[in-house]
């Protein structure tokens, strides 16, 4: 039976066809939805949000050694986390099969950065297959499994946004458990990375990424289609879909692994065409080690570095035209419609907040990152998750007078727990007066809502834990902690300049459930409204960048109104959780009648 | 229309408008029909409030799950400068059509810049058969502002060569049972308006 699916339905699909006994990952665009499938429709794997990559890529790992076919997820910034443990998990190699699926985001649609996992695989002496569509997600789960068992080897699947979210047609079958028997084992020679054994791994590691190697050669998604032999185009992932669609008779290799390569049977593709070209997104990673064969070849000078590809720009880089004919774009220049933060989103509330305190704001990765948008304008570095508590707390102790009083940390609270605690613990040890808030808005929110370890919710929604950041924070030997209702901003402004002042670090915790969350509800969901005749249209609370205000222009103002216009509110959208109402001068925000 | 040919289909709007729903019946429509699909959707980082498209395209054979700029054959926009932005993808001979809609970006929402004024005469004068349809006040009429979606993917449905009877069985699939009754209505409606 064939079905329509997406890449990462197609993984998770593959996961349970292949015997997969435990899946752990971390959200992130564009893996995200591989878990939660797996969560939802796939009762025999053992599934569960690990708080970061590298836990989640540490428990695949431990099923994996007892023989467990196992599956780690992750976005690409995602094996940065885990790098430590993938780095020697190399040199332990496995038992079970295990399969780190990472998805890149060329053209970072939802990213920080457009690195390359393909790097990693080289750097980390492990295999990386390539899909570009459904089907091939799917099978390739199987083929990674295998070659993980056959090699003693983790295995990346590699992904990225187009394929993970794009759907095409995925023959289904039934689910197959893996080979190897379960159990713990004692191997300490293959298992205990001390010196002496980790130099006797490593060698093993060489040979086995030349055996690998010469697996590829006849590895079968690795295929040759020779067509017009004037040109003759290496590629995989995606970017192969593009370059058959723009170049549909020319002759193909495409490659559906990517690290170690067929050396052969490149050598043979590029004797056989005129004129050689790799096609693929990101590094020049083919391109390089095709160069590095003596063979010569076109690429990135074509295509360049940065951004996505696509069939027309594949078209133009190899013929200098586009054969489209589109109707063209028109001569306007159009707003742009970037993503804001929601009706009723708690962090309006605490940006507004800290707005009030005129401070510097060290950011970190979630919802809240759009608080550096205009009109909020509010975060004013982001580096990636869990660095802003460092982040103030290297300014706060370099700058001293200059900064004392004048910057604060803000961090979510899935990124909290991701890697925001052991900053926390740097500061109670090494002292300062840094501030830092948790904007604990009770969920992942940026990735679509899932659970973590303090929401109280598993990935499959069953009741747990819910981990106690208050407690957490007095452990480390916080004296200064403050939990603070978001909405009352008047009060968090408040107690935001008090630990501003106080001479040692303090957290404020501003909670306050997502706008979206229908659990642990306390938005009121009914709108407020605006009082057109009392607005004195100051905008104060336009600048809170809300959704459902909209400034109304007064084209002939009445005798006597001096205003350039005044505030509405669009009652589809309000959901009452009267930051307005708050930050209002002229009591013009009134309950909806 | 020929066998060897294939659909491409772009569908945009904005966070929220029901755009994936609509594309996903589309492709298992095209799936059901026996088409080879490919589908694909960019839909930003929050949740809400920015810019959505999703590109579907069926046929014998299909490639690139995204439409190669200049060959779609349809653009189904649900907001009104949505259409003019990804109108380069639009192919000389394609169709347009548009959801009288405008959903106001935060720049507009706060009085830094305007709605610009003209937007449906700009879609006429590159497409002069333009079809463009206020949906919610359909959808009102029909006594549910949500179904705007499944309207337009009746007046789509009329631009394509699928029976409108594996659009049905498709809804029935993918709807929740109380909502299928309407938004079949909603279905039909969008086909008379097409038609008319
Ligand atoms: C290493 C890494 N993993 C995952 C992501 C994707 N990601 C970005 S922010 C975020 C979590 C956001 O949750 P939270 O901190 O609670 O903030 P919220 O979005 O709820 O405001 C995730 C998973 C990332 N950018 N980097």
């Amino acid at each position: 039976m064939k079905e329509l699916l997406s890449g990462n339905e197609a993984i998770a699909r593959g996961a349970d066809e292949y015997g997969v006994r435990l899946a752990s990952a971390y959200p992130g665009t564009p893996s995200t939805e591989i878990l939660e499938y797996i969560g939802k429709r796939y009762p025999k794997i053992k599934a569960g949000w690990a708080p970061n990559e590298k836990v989640a890529l540490e428990v695949a790992a431990g099923a994996a050694y007892g023989g467990s076919r196992s599956i780690a997820v992750m976005k690409h910034v995602g094996l940065n986390v885990a790098a430590d443990p993938f780095m020697t998990l190399s040199y332990t190699g496995v038992n079970g099969g295990l399969v780190i699926v990472v998805c890149d985001d060329p053209e970072m649609h939802s990213s920080q950065n457009e690195q390359d996992t393909r790097n990693y695989a080289k750097f980390g002496k492990v295999p990386c297959l390539d899909p570009s569509d459904s089907q091939e997600a799917k099978d390739m789960m199987g083929e990674a499994l295998n070659i993980s068992e056959t090699f003693d080897t983790p295995v990346i699947l590699r992904s990225c946004t187009r394929v993970s979210h794009s759907m095409s047609m995925v023959e289904l079958k039934d689910r197959v458990e893996g080979p190897k028997e379960l159990g713990l084992k004692k191997d300490p020679m293959k298992f205990v990375m001390l010196p002496a054994m980790a130099r006797r791994r490593h060698p093993l590691v060489e040979q086995r990424l030349k055996d690998i190697a010469a697996f590829a050669e006849t590895f079968p998604f690795n295929k040759v289609m020779m067509g017009d032999e004037s040109l003759g185009i290496i590629t995989g992932s995606v970017a192969y879909l593009y370059a058959r669609e723009a170049m549909p008779n020319a002759s193909f290799l495409k490659l559906g692994m990517v690290w170690p390569l067929p050396e052969q049977m490149i050598r043979d593709f590029a004797s056989r065409v005129k004129r050689l070209v790799v096609i693929e997104e990101l590094d020049p990673f083919i391109e390089e080690a095709v160069r590095l064969m003596g063979i010569q070849v076109e690429g990135k000078s074509l295509t360049g570095l940065c951004g996505e590809l696509s069939p027309e720009k594949v078209e133009k880089a190899l013929t200098g035209a586009s054969t489209a004919k589109s109707i063209g774009g028109i001569d306007m220049e159009l707003p742009l419609r970037p993503p804001n933060m929601c009706p009723g989103c708690p962090h309006r509330a605490t940006f507004t907040a800290l707005k009030k305190n005129k401070v510097y704001v060290a950011g970190d990765i979630g919802c809240y990152t759009l608080g550096a948008l205009p009109p909020i304008g509010m975060l004013d570095n982001c580096l990636c998750m869990g660095a802003g508590i460092g982040i103030a707390a290297g300014l706060d102790r370099s700058l001293g007078d200059l900064a004392k009083g004048k910057a604060v940390a803000v961090i979510g609270d899935s990124t909290f727990f991701h890697s925001g605690m052991t900053p926390l613990l740097e500061l109670a040890y090494n002292g300062g007066s840094t501030t830092v808030v948790i904007m604990d808005n009770r969920i992942t929110a940026m990735t679509g809502a899932q659970n973590h370890p303090g929401t109280g919710y598993t990935l499959r929604e069953d009741p747990t834990i819910s981990a106690d950041m208050e407690k957490l924070a007095e452990a480390f030997g916080f004296r200064r902690i403050r939990t603070v209702n978001p909405y009352h901003v008047k009060e968090l402004q408040d107690v935001v300049k008090e630990e501003l002042s106080a001479d040692e670090p303090s957290l404020i915790i501003a909670r306050a459930p997502c706008a979206l969350l229908k659990t642990e509800r306390i938005l009121p969901d009914k709108p407020l409204r605006i009082d057109e005749n009392v607005c004195i249209g100051c905008k104060a609370c336009i600048n809170t960048g809300c959704p459902a205000l909209e400034f109304v222009k007064i084209e002939q103002p009445a005798e006597g109104d001096k205003r350039k216009g005044y505030s509405r509110i669009n009652e589809a959208l309000c959901v009452g959780c009267r930051t307005c109402f708050e930050v209002c001068k002229s009591d013009a925000v009134k309950e909806a009648s | 229309m020929s066998e060897d040919r294939v659909y491409n289909v772009l569908i945009v709007g904005v966070g929220g408008q029901g755009i994936i729903l609509a594309s996903d019946v589309l492709g298992k429509v095209a799936a059901r029909h026996g088409y080879d699909v490919k589908k694909n959707e960019i839909h930003g980082m929050a949740q809400r409030g920015g810019s959505v498209s999703s590109h579907v395209r069926f046929g014998k054979t299909v490639s690139s799950p995204i439409i190669k700029m200049g060959e779609a054959d349809v653009l189904l926009s649900f907001e009104q400068i949505e259409t003019l932005r990804y109108f380069p993808f639009l192919s000389v001979d394609g169709n347009v059509i548009v959801n009288d809609q405008k959903i106001l970006p935060p720049a507009v929402f706060t009085g830094k810049q305007e709605y610009p004024p003209d937007v449906l005469e700009r879609i006429r004068e590159k497409v002069p058969n333009a079809v463009v349809v206020d949906g919610i006040h359909v959808a009102e009429n029909l006594g549910n502002p949500r179904v705007v979606n499944v309207i337009f993917l009746g007046i789509l449905s009329k631009y394509l060569d699928i029976p409108a009877s594996t659009y049905e069985e498709v809804l029935k699939e993918s709807l929740k049972p109380k909502l299928v009754d309407i938004n079949l209505k909603a279905f039909h409606e969008g086909r008379a308006l097409a038609a008319s």
